[in-house]
């Protein structure tokens, strides 16, 4: 008897997890519905117009302001986290420099996005002033210099697993035929664990995406499509957190059409990477 | 003048050679042994007795592991290996794995003439091609998988994908073979198959092969070396030792106590 | 056939430890963030972290403006974000460890199932949503029925974000146990629920301790949801029907006001301190647990 309303309260809890998602889901449409029977799917995400006066939405130049910033910061980020993917997974593996510099890059992902924003802020934005990207110092550019940095530990601890599981015995076959290190690097390791890479880069990138509160401090908050990188826009995320507090009726309902859009994207993000890691531990 | 002397009659010479995994503590302790070209050496022993562990020392595959410490001369045609660049020792001695290691991401092919590429040796697509077929041809490899160049190593049998990996050891021409337990990890055809392999390869390289097998000891061998605990106790002609060893340590060994 | 085998070793070489050199470069270039942000916030945050930080409210615009005026530290602390982040941290963690346990308990137990991997998959799923996007749900789920912001919307979306974390950790330090010690427990006449509660989860608790309390520091200075569902308080409110402050949303209204802005590098200092503690500690808990 007991054991039966153990069992019974495992698997409700299970059940409250499907509730759950399906409460997400269903919030985010049943309020996004408006907007989108008023400016129709397709017209809403190719639309560049934002006018609260005219009550007209619509939301490329945040899916532009956010694919460029995330992709940006990837870029970024990939010549440091691979380093450091190396340098503990290869070089040091197992080694006690190794756990030092992996637990300060994981530390890295412990500070708050809004502190992020603030050294942004204070400490970046002059630099980029006076190398003369522009202005005020905000944008692109900035943005996604500080998002470069938030999500390296997330793509160098992951990646650093894959290039450790490369296993030691194809690493000792190459270098048995005379190769340096580098050469072991390049034709075994990578090679080997190229797709578990990539999976920890698109899982980063997700990361990219949704991050609000730095972006928001610091890539200027205008609802232009950016130009280029030295230009000020808005992500997805950013605009929903600068208004959503003063946002009613159909503008309220654009800005949830945006939250399900952004939902959408990470979602079939991370359904990527995860198909991609499940093809490598095969 | 003694040393080229030498090195006509032995190819590879053992001097003294010990092997350290931590500091004070040898796994394989002053070790002394010549060894004629193109013969077949085993080198026997209980597990753990250090016998990969010398034979890993031929090559410098313990200089990966900076806290592996060896030490001694080990002379390749005369010349101290230790005063040579490592990364050429290891070109001069191939080394052939307990369990087949192709590498998963390259090809039969692209496996085979790794050893050019991973050393950046440029080769026409004529030379590939020869050294390809020559090579897979000496493993007796050639026939089988002439049809299927492009399929990854992985694809292969396991007594295949360790053809290949002998194939890819001496396409870079060696001058030595170094053989740890290659069929440790294989069935007994496939164990015949390496085994004829051995003895037609004899003819071109220097072979030095540790088994725990002491019956492939026997038929593949022209002389074997007995370590335990980390000691070189003997070495002779295969025939001798097999028949009437020297030491009783090896006796015991052969008949069975350990091992 | 017997080409010269020729090679440019030390060319090789030279690249070889290049590359070697701009890993090491790269590596420790990218721990320097890290320094630089905790330099900063101590550099321009240290004066104002006093006890006066933990034991008054944050000072209003006004009052702020006059100390500034007349060259004084600015008057006031954080102690109603504190209460407020302590009280969201303990609903968030009442709601979400029972469910996250059960859950990842049952996920350990039935590992191969379709429901399971239903639901493994749905956590996963959670757990990629950006936070902005759970504050905006929860503010449909609870603010809006109950027409106030409030500190049980805050912790609602902080305990959405806690959860896939704590079943995650929770299946992962329940399968990590060897089988024989649930048989062990059951052969010596245990029921299931017994075993389960008395022998597998005392046994597991390591992990679920670290794993909660990580959950906890990576919501801890969570702002964007809180913005839309704690909303914020000037004064310190202990009701969880009402708007409530946190550290965070505290920083974000210093950033906001140019009177307050000399107050944001103390608390961010101090959000950092605990965060990063916080972190610290789970981990050398969890490093000590796998030893043993």
């Amino acid at each position: 008897m007991k054991d039966k309303i153990f069992k019974i309260l495992l698997l409700s809890a299970s059940c409250l997890i499907l509730l759950l998602t399906a409460g997400v889901i269903y919030a985010l449409i049943s309020q996004s519905i408006s907007a989108f029977s008023e400016f129709g799917f397709f017209g809403f995400i190719s639309s560049g117009e934002w006018d609260s006066q005219n009550d007209v939405y619509g939301a490329l130049p945040f899916i532009t302001g956010t694919l460029m910033t995330a992709v940006l910061a990837l870029l970024f980020c990939i010549p440091f986290s691979l380093s450091v993917a190396l340098f503990n997974g290869e070089y040091f593996r197992g080694r006690k420099i190794a756990t030092v510099v992996s637990s300060v890059v994981d530390l890295l992902a412990g500070i708050p996005s809004i502190v992020f924003g603030l050294w942004g802020f204070y400490v970046l934005r002059p630099v980029l002033i006076d190398m003369g990207v522009n202005a005020q110092g905000f944008g692109v550019l900035l943005a996604s210099i500080v998002l470069a940095i938030m999500i390296i530990a997330y793509a160098s601890s992951l990646s650093t697993e894959f290039i450790s599981m490369v296993p030691n015995e194809l690493k000792e076959g190459a270098y048995s035929l005379g190769a340096t290190n580098l050469e072991v690097i390049r034709s075994v390791s990578l090679p080997t664990a190229w797709s578990g890479i990539f999976a920890s880069y698109i899982l980063a990138l997700g990361r990219a995406l949704g991050e609000t509160m730095a972006v928001t401090m610091l890539i200027g908050n205008t609802n232009n499509i950016p130009q280029s990188l030295a230009d000020t826009g808005n992500t997805m995320a950013s605009l929903i957190a600068n208004q959503f507090g003063e946002a009613s009726g159909l503008k309220l309902s654009s800005l949830m059409a945006l939250g399900l859009l952004l939902f959408l994207i990470t979602a079939a993000i991370n359904f990527v990477a995860k198909n991609v890691m499940k093809f490598v531990s095969r | 003048m003694i040393n080229n002397n030498m090195a006509r009659d032995y190819l590879l010479q053992l001097k003294n050679v010990s092997v350290s995994y931590v500091r004070g503590k040898y796994a394989v302790d002053k070790v002394d042994a010549d060894i004629k070209a193109n013969t077949v050496t085993a080198i026997m022993g209980p597990s753990g007795c250090g016998k990969s562990t010398l034979l890993r020392a031929i090559n410098r595959m313990h200089d990966l592991y900076p806290e592996i410490e060896t030490t001694g001369e080990i002379l390749l045609k005369g010349e101290n290996i230790f005063h040579m660049n490592p990364m050429k020792v290891r070109r001069l001695a191939g080394m052939v794995f307990q369990r087949p290691n192709p590498f998963p991401t390259m090809s039969i092919y692209d496996n085979v003439i790794a050893g050019y590429k991973l050393n950046g040796i440029p080769l026409t697509k004529k030379e590939k091609d020869e050294i390809v077929e020559s090579s897979l041809r000496s493993v007796a490899l050639w026939d089988e998988v002439k049809d299927s160049m492009t399929k990854k190593g992985t694809f292969l049998s396991g007594g295949q994908q360790q053809r290949l990996c002998i194939a890819r050891a001496i396409a870079l021409k060696p001058e030595v073979l170094l053989m740890d337990e290659p069929t440790s990890a294989l069935d007994p055809i496939s164990t015949n198959r390496i085994e004829e392999l051995i003895l037609e390869l004899k003819e071109h390289y220097t072979i030095v092969i540790v088994t725990h097998n002491m019956s492939q000891a026997a038929r593949i061998s022209d002389n074997s070396m007995f370590m335990y605990l980390g000691e070189l106790v003997e070495y002779d002609s295969t025939r001798q030792m097999f028949t009437k060893p020297k030491d009783k340590r090896t006796e015991e060994y052969l008949t069975g106590v350990f091992g | 056939m017997t080409k010269k085998i020729h090679t440019k070793t030390e060319y090789r070489k030279a690249k070889d430890k290049l590359f070697f050199g701009i890993v090491c470069l790269f590596s420790a270039l990218t721990m320097i963030p890290l320094f630089l942000i905790i330099w900063e916030l101590l550099k321009r945050g240290y004066k104002q972290f006093n006890l006066d930080l933990f034991t008054k409210i944050a000072p209003t615009s006004m009052d702020a403006m006059f100390a500034k005026m007349s060259g004084d530290a600015i008057p006031g602390g954080i102690l109603n974000g504190l209460t407020g982040t302590l009280l969201m941290l303990v609903l968030a963690t009442i709601m979400a460890i029972p469910v996250g346990i059960l859950t990842g308990i049952y996920l350990a137990e039935k590992p191969k199932g379709k429901f399971s991997s239903i639901i493994r998959n749905l956590s996963d799923l959670l757990q990629g949503i950006p936070s902005i996007v759970i504050g905006v749900i929860v503010y449909f789920w609870v603010v809006k029925p109950m027409y106030s912001f409030s500190a049980l919307a805050g912790g609602v979306a902080l305990a959405i974000m806690m959860l896939p974390m704590i079943i995650r950790s929770t299946e992962e330090s329940v399968k990590m146990l060897p089988a024989s010690l649930k048989e062990a427990g059951l052969a010596l006449g245990g029921s299931y629920t017994t075993v389960i509660l008395r022998v597998l989860l005392p046994s597991a608790f390591g992990g679920l301790f670290t794993g909660s309390l990580l959950a906890v520091s990576r919501v801890m200075g969570e702002t964007a949801p809180l913005l839309v569902t704690a909303l914020g308080a000037s004064a310190i409110n202990w009701d969880i029907t009402q708007p409530t402050s946190a550290v965070p949303l505290l920083i974000w209204e210093f950033y906001n006001d140019p009177n307050l802005s000399s107050l944001i590098w103390a608390t961010s200092l101090l959000l950092l301190l605990i965060v990063l503690g916080t972190n610290l500690i789970a981990k050398s808990i969890s490093r000590k647990w796998k030893i043993q």
